[in-house]
């Protein structure tokens, strides 16, 4: 059985139409981006090699190609530069789809992001509105080296004026950049990396219901006896260990989460009411995390039905650890089985 | 350019002796093949990953050369391993980082005076800095030795670096590794004003801009601004022009940014090469000493591919014990539930 994030977890997309085409989720970013260059002239891709070389990720790959190297450009090597020009260029009416190379490269940032991106429409009464989507290759799984894996999801989230959203799959990726990049707010776009290379089927035209709203968590899985809580690489995982626990007739409902803010709660709760118990899982530490966000949310609106605490199964309050490590500090197999089982056998006191 | 002052002569080192013109070669020599090396064992599968140097020799040895492991203290990015080599940092353990085994390598800093292996651009810029005026608050004569990119001299950081420095006359030496490209962007993308010595007079820093290619001039110049901080004239920039040849690391595509043609043109001549021929003119050292000098970095390289093979992970409970010097409670407990649920104990 393997512990490696890189592989196991096929999509579960929409249901093939006529349209459902296969991609890689880099695929399925290029292409969304490529899409939103060519329908909104005012957007503009652009930061550290995303030019010439397409992205570390190839994820801008041939877009300047296309688009030319007005609208998709290579920036110097300052994050706080990137984010600091994209406020600018949103309030001269663009809209930036700034690319930061690695999600440990954001900290350069932060300043802008926070005391900047983040506050623009509020301080200036929302007369400058600040459609940015920062792209941010994030969490761990590639044995990459030091920052260039981390979890930054709560520090986003809990920055008032940010949205937070994360694609688990192909699919998600498509539709989730394509809507944030046409949104008036700035939305940080978390890309699980160790999924960039996992193919799946893309439906364009977004047929399937069970999409539902473009805003709201999804059900990846439907399942009785308890509900995973996961976003991003998390939900592939989560969905081998759902097809593992069926084994032993545990039925696992997965829920990917999807945007991390705002938290869609009626979802939610509508699958905890159901299912009665849940895990989260994520890659982040433990303290502080969203998976506390999380919890108390499904304790609010679920405490009549609660058969068990909400759980947790999350990385350490460690520095994220080298490639080494990597797999004792993500939630593995084994430690969400365990999580499972707490919640299982959890007997009131 | 040039706008170092002299320094008392009293303080400038004698001309380099045919014996350590040997060293420097032999040094390089080491240098290259373990570079070489280790690009190869990334593609074997014993390392996921390495930040190459081929081309950038000189201006790592001959830095490296110039420092005082008694009282100097260095702080360099990802592809300094060079100046680790020169320094005499323990290789497999300065290696181990590109194994995945420990971020910032399993060498020890202090004993080293190598600052740990940097991922973040700029990132330890501003710590040379702090440890340089730290020196002067001590009375001592250390000099930091910063070493960054082009594509690093971007970051604010870089710009925070130089003024603190130069307003409180810090021992520090800036050393840029000019090697024409930060990835995939060249340097007239990079930086503006020409150069990142020319920044410096904005600062009222000296700098060099020297051939980073030729490693007496490197050591030389080097020297010169050690001599010109340890004296408390202040922070010194010197650019060192060489060129990356190859990849940017194992996982990059040159051939996406530039052809090999415009990678032989723009590289110039191999810096080890021309040191050879040099030596070779000067009747400094013959094709014994060379064949000796690969014989022997081939035999360390060996040696040193054995020990990073043999390196197995750290055990997982580090990862909690080193967080802290006085853990918390919190993660105590975490350990051990990793433990229970890990390693089954
Ligand atoms: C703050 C930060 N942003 C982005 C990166 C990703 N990255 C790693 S190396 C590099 C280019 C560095 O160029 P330069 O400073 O010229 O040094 P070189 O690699 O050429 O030696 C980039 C963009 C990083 N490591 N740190």
């Amino acid at each position: 059985m393997s512990n490696s994030i890189l592989e196991g977890g096929t999509t579960v997309a929409a249901g093939a139409t006529a349209n459902t085409v296969v991609l890689s989720m880099q695929q399925a970013l290029n292409r969304a981006l490529d899409e939103v260059l060519a329908e909104n002239p005012k957007t503009l891709v652009f930061g550290e090699d995303c030019g010439r070389l397409g992205g570390v990720f190839r994820i801008t790959d041939g877009l300047q190609a296309k688009h030319g190297d007005q609208r998709v450009f290579d920036t110097p090597l300052a994050e706080s530069g990137i984010l600091g020009m994209s406020v600018g260029l949103a309030m001269a009416g663009f809209h930036p789809i700034p690319e930061v190379q690695f999600d440990g490269f954001a900290y350069p940032a932060i300043n802008q992001i926070v005391c900047q991106v983040a506050r623009m429409n509020y301080r200036s009464r929302g007369t400058l509105p600040m459609p940015i989507t920062l792209r941010v290759p994030s969490f761990g799984g590639i044995r990459a080296p030091e920052h260039h894996g981390e979890s930054l999801e709560a520090l986003f989230a809990h920055v008032p004026g940010l949205k937070v959203v994360s694609p688990s799959n192909p699919h998600e990726a498509y539709h989730l950049l394509k809507y944030a990049a046409t949104r008036p707010d700035p939305v940080i776009f978390m890309e699980p990396k160790s999924r960039y290379w996992q193919k799946g089927d893309v439906d364009p035209a977004r047929a399937d219901a069970a999409d539902g709203a473009p805003t709201g968590a999804k059900v990846m899985r439907e399942g009785r006896h308890l509900t995973l809580v996961a976003w991003g690489a998390m939900v592939a995982r989560c969905l081998q260990v759902a097809g593992l626990a069926a084994e032993d007739g545990i039925d696992v409902e997965v829920l990917d989460l999807r945007w991390l803010k705002p938290i869609d709660a009626g979802s939610l709760a509508a699958s905890v009411r159901k299912t009665r118990r849940a895990v989260v899982v994520h890659e982040a530490p433990l303290t502080s995390g969203l998976g506390a966000e999380v919890a108390q949310l499904i304790t609010q609106a679920c405490f009549d039905t609660l058969k068990a605490p909400v759980e947790r199964v999350t990385g350490f309050d460690v520095p994220y650890p080298s490639g080494d490590l990597e797999d004792e500090y993500i939630p593995n197999i084994d430690r969400i089985l365990f999580g499972i089982q707490r919640v299982l056998e959890y007997k009131r006191g | 350019m040039d706008t170092l002052p002299p320094v008392a002569s009293g303080d400038v080192a004698a001309p380099l002796a045919p014996a350590q013109l040997r060293e420097l070669y032999s040094l390089m020599v080491a240098v290259r093949h373990l570079d070489t090396s280790a690009i190869a064992w990334q593609r074997q599968g014993l390392i996921p990953g390495y930040a190459p140097e081929l081309g950038q020799e000189a201006a790592q040895v001959g830095s490296g050369y110039a420092v005082d492991t008694t009282r100097d203290f260095v702080f360099p990015t990802y592809r300094e391993m060079g100046v680790a080599r020169t320094m005499g940092v323990d290789m497999i353990a300065y290696m181990s980082t590109h194994k995945a085994t420990w971020h910032g390598g399993l060498y020890n800093p202090l004993e080293s005076r190598l600052a740990p292996i940097q991922a973040v651009v700029a990132g330890s810029v501003l710590h040379a800095v702090g440890w340089a005026h730290g020196q002067t608050l001590d009375h001592k004569d250390g000099v930091a030795l910063s070493y960054f990119g082009d594509g690093a001299s971007s970051q604010g950081d870089v710009h925070e670096a130089m003024n603190f420095a130069a307003v409180m006359k810090a021992p520090v030496v800036f050393f840029v590794q000019n090697n024409g490209w930060a990835i995939s962007v060249p340097t007239e993308r990079q930086v503006a004003g020409g150069s990142v010595a020319a920044r410096a007079a904005g600062y009222g820093m000296p700098a060099l801009q020297i051939d980073g290619d030729d490693v007496v001039a490197v050591v030389e110049a080097t020297r010169r601004a050690f001599a010109h901080a340890r004296a408390g004239n202040g922070p010194v920039v010197i650019e060192a022009m060489t060129y990356r040849r190859g990849p940017h690391s194992t996982s990059d595509d040159p051939g996406r940014y530039r052809s090999l043609a415009e990678e032989r043109d723009g590289a110039g001549a191999d810096p080890l090469e021309r040191f050879r021929q040099r030596l070779l003119t000067e009747g400094i050292a013959d094709e014994a000493f060379f064949a000796e000098a690969l014989a022997a970095a081939k035999a360390e390289e060996e040696q040193i591919r054995t020990g990073v093979q043999a390196l197995g992970p750290r055990p997982g409970a580090e990862m909690f014990d080193l967080v802290f010097q006085e853990t918390t409670p919190t993660l105590q407990a975490q350990a051990a539930s990793w433990r229970e649920e890990s390693e089954h104990v």
